[in-house]
């Protein structure tokens, strides 16, 4: 009995390697990532951070409130301990976490909207206007971003450095990678079939360009975005961290450089100086992962290793359950 | 059109907007940095004439009542012959001279770092996607933490850890100030020392990036025919991985050698910051709190054209390894 079995639970395990009875997935469900370990540690670290971000600022005290305490470490009234000048180091992470996530989705949406703007809108459009469009990416991308960023801010008086005047310098100086993709991307779906149906039926070319073509690039705009997120949050870090951040803004990277400072690092306050740049490793580190997920949907290479993966495991587990049976019953016998 | 033609002439293009650029952001932006330097240095003990007074016009706008194409054709000029003013920071030493005595440092450093992280960071990905779905495999996403911490802090961490924690490493400086800087061995071994934290955490921040990238290069090629019909000649696993599968993943690596060094520059710039390093980062940061527009700006073009420099030279040698972006052209 169990030598006719075998073989067929065997081919079965080979022939359908997706559990039976589960239909496959479809529409737009195929647009979204699947849920691996990695992806759900990245919606948790995204998710709690966000949260800490929106709710903690209205549980702490007030950040700026000077206490006649002085430098003290972690204790039961201070979770993370106070800075020089008695400020609560916990309150302060709160507000700045607010502060760069804020940043980070301005100058993610401006960088994203821009790249599209220069990536899809010259791919699509061809000739001139896409030559001149890719030489101008391509400039920006070999130009060393955070230098220039530091040079013109170093140009603007401290005063009128406001939130979107360093918003908007971060956009400037990060769209191109992005946009070197989407072009690439668009030059390959332009020349599928279907879009030369909607031209030759004379739809006009935003059109064109919002439905046949921006649903295909989705997976790809979505990762770079995460990824100008990630960038922006970084570089107006190292911005406030040298002291040419926007005026009166608290962020993660102001708060170092207030450390810095105050000399935290030669006074040994780890308290103070490890929590900010930890919560943005941290959140980076999230919407990397959630990336790697993106990823796979782009590069359905990387998706398929991980079904044969699976596929392998399963039948090794198959056989392993099968050896072991026939020595169990050979043992009976 | 020839691929090294087509090559040199953008990056004839990009160091022409380059140039546009530092001409262009002190004469757009708000302010009036003629008027802030030439205070600085009286205060300094210089002395104002009017050619000083125009020098600086000419390289950061002002009340210059020539028209801007003029300014911007003097401004060529002067750049051409080497003439970046002179710093205020510094005074009375020239821009061009801070700069060179700098700017060996940061070379040497980023250099040496960006070299170690790329080649170590290609070896492991290679390795790691060779066989994938082992446990190191699936550590992969981890090295993610790594590439999202921003550099000044990594360099924070590790100043706190290894020196003043465990005092294995000098905590600031570019070498021990009471030697003079020179080619013997204890000056050398001196720089060693103090720029390997820097070098460490430049490595350690950047590394992630090209492991991944070769990760999933690896992974894509793996599963290419000539893989199959190497494998099915029988050659060692050794040998494919060597001749055919790294070989063909690193291509993009190097193609986007020019996005990764943009940003292991860009960090670096801060780390100096950190490490008080005396490179060229550093003079940046001090020229910008010193109000040293003349200084900053020659900085910005000294850093911008070792970048077009550096990618120039991977975009040729792309060229001679990979034959098909000859052919496409």
């Amino acid at each position: 009995m169990t030598n006719l079995a075998s073989p067929t639970a065997l081919d079965t395990a080979a022939d359908e390697p997706a559990p039976s009875g589960r239909p496959a997935r479809a529409g737009w469900r195929s647009l979204l990532p699947t849920m691996t370990p990695w992806l759900a540690i990245g919606l948790v670290l995204i998710g709690g951070i966000t949260l800490f971000a929106v709710i903690a600022p209205y549980f702490v005290g007030d950040p700026r409130e000077i206490r006649d305490m002085g430098l003290t470490g972690p204790s039961a009234e201070f979770p993370l301990g106070t800075t020089q000048t008695g400020q609560d180091v916990l309150a302060q992470l709160a507000f700045a976490t607010r502060g760069s996530l804020q940043i980070g989705i301005i100058v993610g949406l401006l960088a994203t909207a821009l790249s599209a703007l220069f990536g899809i809108y010259g791919a699509y459009k061809g000739k001139v206007l896409d030559e001149a469009f890719s030489l101008l990416t391509n400039v920006f991308l070999v130009i060393p971003g955070l230098p220039l960023v530091i040079v013109i801010s170093g140009f603007v008086p401290r005063e009128s450095r406001g939130l979107w005047t360093i918003a908007v310098v971060l956009a400037v100086t990060s769209w191109a990678g992005a946009a070197r993709v989407l072009r690439a991307q668009t030059l390959s779906v332009r020349s599928r079939d279907y879009v030369a149906a909607s031209q030759v039926s004379g739809e006009k070319s935003w059109r064109v360009i919002v439905v046949e073509i921006l649903p295909n690039l989705l997976p790809v705009i979505a990762s770079q975005f995460v990824f100008a997120v990630i960038a922006a949050i970084l570089g107006e870090a190292g911005l406030s961290y040298i002291g040419l951040g926007a005026s009166n803004s608290a962020t993660l990277g102001t708060m170092l450089f207030y450390a810095q400072n105050g000399f935290a690092l030669s006074l040994g306050a780890w308290w103070w100086f490890v929590p900010p740049g930890l919560m943005i490793a941290l959140f980076g580190m999230g919407l990397s992962l959630v990336n790697f997920s993106i990823d796979e949907l782009i590069n359905p290479k990387l998706k398929n290793l991980r079904l044969h993966r699976k596929r392998a495991r399963r039948a090794a587990r198959l056989e392993r359950e099968l050896a072991r049976d026939t020595t169990a019953k050979e043992a009976v016998r | 059109m020839n691929y090294f033609v087509r090559k040199l002439s953008f990056y004839a293009v990009a160091l022409w907007a380059a140039l546009t650029l530092n001409f262009a952001i002190p004469r757009m932006l708000p302010g009036n940095p003629v008027d802030i330097l030439l205070a600085k240095l009286q205060q300094r003990g210089g002395t104002v004439t009017p050619e000083t007074r125009e020098a600086y016009a000419l390289l950061l706008g002002g009340d210059s009542s020539d028209p801007l194409w003029v300014q911007y054709w003097d401004y060529l000029k002067n750049l051409a012959r080497g003439d970046l003013g002179v710093s205020v920071s510094y005074y009375p030493t020239k821009v061009s001279d801070v700069i060179l005595t700098s700017l060996p440092w940061t070379v040497v450093l980023v250099g040496i770092a960006t070299i170690i992280a790329a080649v170590l960071g290609v070896a492991l990905g290679a390795f790691v996607g060779w066989k994938p779905g082992t446990w190191l495999d699936t550590l992969v996403p981890s090295t993610t933490l790594l590439a999202a911490v921003p550099y000044f802090w990594l360099a924070l961490i590790l100043t706190y850890l290894l020196a003043r924690v465990l005092g294995w490493f000098p905590m600031q400086g570019g070498y021990d100030v009471v030697l003079t800087p020179g080619w013997n061995w204890e000056f050398i071994s001196s720089a060693i020392t103090y720029g390997f934290l820097p070098a460490l955490t430049i490595v350690l921040a950047s590394i992630a990036g090209w492991l991944l990238g070769m990760r999933n290069m690896m992974v894509s090629t793996l599963s290419e025919d000539y893989i199959l019909t190497a494998e099915a000649k029988g050659l060692t696993p050794m040998k494919i991985l060597r001749s055919y599968a790294s070989r063909n993943a690193v291509l993009p690596s190097v193609a986007g050698f020019a996005i990764s060094l943009g940003f292991v520059v860009s960090g670096s710039v801060i780390t100096e910051q950190v490490f008080s390093y005396p490179g060229i980062g550093g003079r940046l940061l001090g020229a910008v709190t010193n109000n040293d527009y003349a200084l900053m700006q020659g900085v910005f073009l000294f850093i911008t054209l070792a970048v077009l420099g550096a990618n120039l030279v991977v975009d040729l040698l792309y060229g001679l390894i990979d034959p098909r972006t000859r052919a496409r052209s």
